[in-house]
């Protein structure tokens, strides 16, 4: 009997007793927020929560795209940037040294910073999804350079976890990404920056809401203080009060202060 | 012993067994001040993480008892989705293989190695492969195996053992891994401090070139998609994503039990791994892959080595719901004191006081199930609802019965027991055995406790005091009240 006949025989035999097995009840918040749903105020918790995991997340109105990525590129001092097939010509109108691929993994090495578009971006845990199309290079692309800048369109902004697993095709290599590297290891406490890129920016792009009316968005270009979005926070916390502000950044960090203010 | 007869972990392979008795291990751990001190500072730091994380969600209860059962209805039909993965997998263009131990598995990975010539691969962090003791194979075979993970690099420059299933070097502090780097990492500065910001960038620089030039990668994984074929591994560092990336060959060992049946499933779990393990609404990264992508090449190994032993056991298989979150080592009061090198398995902590010995089966690991409180803290923290402390209390039984089925003769134990059972059986015996406990008080004069019983009993009173027996045992009272209440009916 090969390995694949005794281990399936093995377990046929040890799971004869199991029966009835009742479905599985499935009560929690169902997907309820997928793309192009997002108001201003789930665009307000992404950026609040990408910014908790010290992402640095700037506002771009549809037509100002180039000049924010050019501003946040030369901000961090990256001038080589590598520009993935798809990423739309006029957001990276104003790069000045751009690369083009295909770029194999020793190029990419040499690069100040990658652009890409993303497939998903999540609200409520500040996480974006690629998942190699359009836009957004191979798995390789954003992850050998130390600099990753990420451009999110207000329609690519679900609610939650459960919004993003539909919108997502499994078929496809996907990397989620929360922030830039990080790793607990030493004493626990975090550290940004291990192997993956050490910096990641997020432009935000309004974009036509689903409805076809503009989102309204309060347009910015430079990151700052802004006002907390209490009431949907909340919701998706379920208790009252808002834990991270912005500027009280990092969720780990900020649990017992987040008890003083709840 | 096997469980219905189900092949366990084999012995001499791999990391499940204790090596000292857990009391023998413990006491040693605890003569450690150094080790409690940093334990208690990681425990305690992560467990207010965690409890904040969690308590953001306003239907944690609902997705862990969804999680309790989708994992529970992956158990109840192991082999179809078992099937349904390699289906996909192979539609996909990987290749699937099935290894019944941890020398199997061990013998595939090599193979597959061998094949492509390589003498070096790099590793993302995965309990399985740290329990089939695959490293180990492959030095044997000659092949240099690099962990990536920072804390598996530092036990394994270290040549430590990994102590926690989330960060295995938890153990170490800083000053003590600032010192592992500048003795074994010949690319470590000089003037290296000990702050984890240095420490990381030297781990950074150490492990770059490696990652560039690998062409062998060898990954564990969180989870397999049976509907579709596809693969996640969750992790912060992005040592994960550029071993599952980079190279051309990529080698996956998982747990059969790590299925789960649906791609909608991931809904539930990436809610209840990230808040449990790291404390963070969502772990900085998680590749998701469905068979040869990106014109690589892909093995899945899909490991029993006493999985479905322990699935034998109706009582003891939700032990495999366990996604490794590691929360219930972080609450667990003795985990916190002794730490994970007492338990002699990867697996430590609760978990790991129901799992390894499940694995290996009781025999080979008789001291776990009683290395607990039964607090029930763990219980409470699971985010599958692995009820650990009733898993324990019914290993306890098992190691009871285990020891009766091997023991030539009656163990000191079983015959206090049989002695007991005689007693009780009969109400004159257990009267008079209650009055001959009066000469226990000539024991506890001074202190009006006992504190050390004679001969074999002295094990009893080696951690604990006994009480002093009354003057009057309640039989006796009883008889007595009875006695003056009738003589007072007769003067009424």
């Amino acid at each position: 009997m090969s390995s694949r006949e005794e281990m399936l025989a093995r377990i046929r035999a040890v799971t004869a007793d199991i029966s009835g097995q009742p479905e599985v009840s499935r009560r929690y918040r169902p997907a309820a927020r997928g793309p192009g749903s997002a108001d201003e105020a789930l665009v307000g918790l992404f950026e609040e929560r990408a910014g908790d995991y010290r992402a640095t997340v700037r506002r771009s109105a549809a037509g100002e795209v180039a000049r924010v990525i050019a501003d946040a590129v030369a901000t961090r001092g990256a001038k080589r940037i590598g520009v993935p097939d798809g990423f739309p010509a006029e957001w990276s109108a104003l790069l000045t040294d751009v690369v083009d691929p295909p770029l194999d993994v020793a190029a990419l090495d040499g690069l100040d910073g990658v652009v890409t578009t993303v497939a998903v971006a999540i609200a409520e845990t500040g996480t974006i999804v690629l998942d190699t199309g359009p836009g957004q290079g191979s798995r390789a692309f954003s992850l050998v350079p130390d600099y990753h800048l990420a451009v999110v369109r207000t329609g690519q902004i679900v609610g939650a976890v459960p919004d993003a697993v539909a919108a997502l095709d499994p078929a496809r290599p996907l990397t989620w990404i929360s922030g830039p590297s990080a790793t607990s290891d030493i004493e626990l406490s975090r550290v940004e920056g291990v192997h993956g890129p050490r910096t990641l920016d997020i432009v935000i792009v309004a974009e036509l809401g689903a409805t076809g009316r503009p989102a309204r968005l309060p347009f910015r270009s430079r990151p700052g203080p802004r006002p907390p979005h209490r009431a949907l926070a909340s919701h998706f916390r379920g208790t009252s009060g808002l834990r991270g502000r912005s500027g009280q950044r990092g969720l780990p960090k900020c649990s017992t202060e987040a008890r003083s203010s709840t | 012993m096997t469980f219905l007869g189900m092949p366990t972990a084999p012995r001499g392979v791999g990391q499940l067994r204790q090596e000292a008795p857990f009391p023998v291990a413990a006491a040693r751990a605890l003569e450690d001040s150094q080790l409690r001190r940093n334990l208690g500072h990681a425990t305690s730091t992560i467990r207010a993480k965690r409890a904040a994380a969690v308590a953001e969600v306003p239907d944690w209860q609902e997705l862990r008892a969804a999680g309790a059962a989708i994992k529970d209805d992956v158990l109840a039909h192991l082999d179809r989705y078992l099937l349904q993965l390699e289906e996909q997998v192979t539609a996909r263009g990987g290749t699937v293989h099935w290894a019944r131990d941890a020398n199997e598995a061990n013998r595939i990975v090599t193979d597959l190695i061998r094949a492509t010539g390589q003498r070096q691969v790099v590793k993302v962090k995965s309990m399985a492969t740290q329990e089939i003791g695959l490293n180990e194979a492959l030095a044997a075979a000659g092949i240099e195996a690099t962990e990536t993970d920072l804390a598996e690099l530092i036990v394994q420059l270290g040549h430590d053992r990994p102590s926690h299933i989330l960060v295995p070097a938890i153990h170490r502090n800083r000053n003590q891994i600032r010192d592992i780097f500048l003795r074994e990492m010949p690319d470590a500065p000089a003037q290296l401090s000990d702050e984890p910001t240095e420490l990381t960038a030297a781990a950074r620089a150490h492990l770059r070139r490696k990652f560039l030039a690998a062409q062998v990668a060898i990954s564990g994984a969180n989870f397999a998609i049976a509907e579709t074929g596809t693969l996640a591994v969750v992790e912060s560092e992005g040592n994960g994503r550029m071993c599952l990336t980079l190279p051309r060959t990529l080698i996956t060992v998982m747990g059969i039990e790590k299925i789960l049946p649906a791609w909608r499933d991931l809904e539930v779990f990436l809610q209840l791994l990230p808040r449990s393990s790291t404390a963070e609404r969502m772990n900085p990264y998680t590749s998701m892959w469905a068979g040869a992508v990106e014109g690589q090449e892909f093995h899945l190994v899909l490991l029993d080595n006493g999985r479905t032993a322990t699935l034998a056991d109706p009582r003891g298989r939700a032990a495999l719901r366990c996604i490794r979150c590691s929360a219930c080592l972080n609450v667990c009061p003795v985990y916190e004191r002794t730490g994970g090198h007492a338990y002699g398995s990867v697996y430590p902590g609760p978990i790991g006081a129901v799992l390894s010995p499940q694995l290996t089966g009781v025999a080979d690991n008789p001291d776990l199930p009683f290395a607990s409180t039964l607090c029930g803290a763990c219980y409470d923290v699971c985010p599958v609802a692995i009820d650990i402390p009733a898993m324990l209390v019914h290993l306890r039984s098992r190691v009871v019965d285990d020891k009766l089925a091997h023991h030539r003769g009656p163990t000191p134990e079983a015959a206090a027991m049989r002695g007991l059972a005689w007693t009780m059986s009969d109400p004159r015996r257990w009267t008079w055995a209650l009055r001959a406990g009066h000469a226990g008080r000539l024991l506890g004069r001074r202190y009006d406790r006992i504190r050390h019983l004679p001969g074999p009993l002295a094990a009893w009173t080696s951690s604990r005091d006994l009480p002093r027996p009354p003057r009057q045992t309640f039989r006796d009272w009883w008889a007595e009240r009875s006695r003056a209440e009738g003589e007072g009916d007769d003067r009424a």
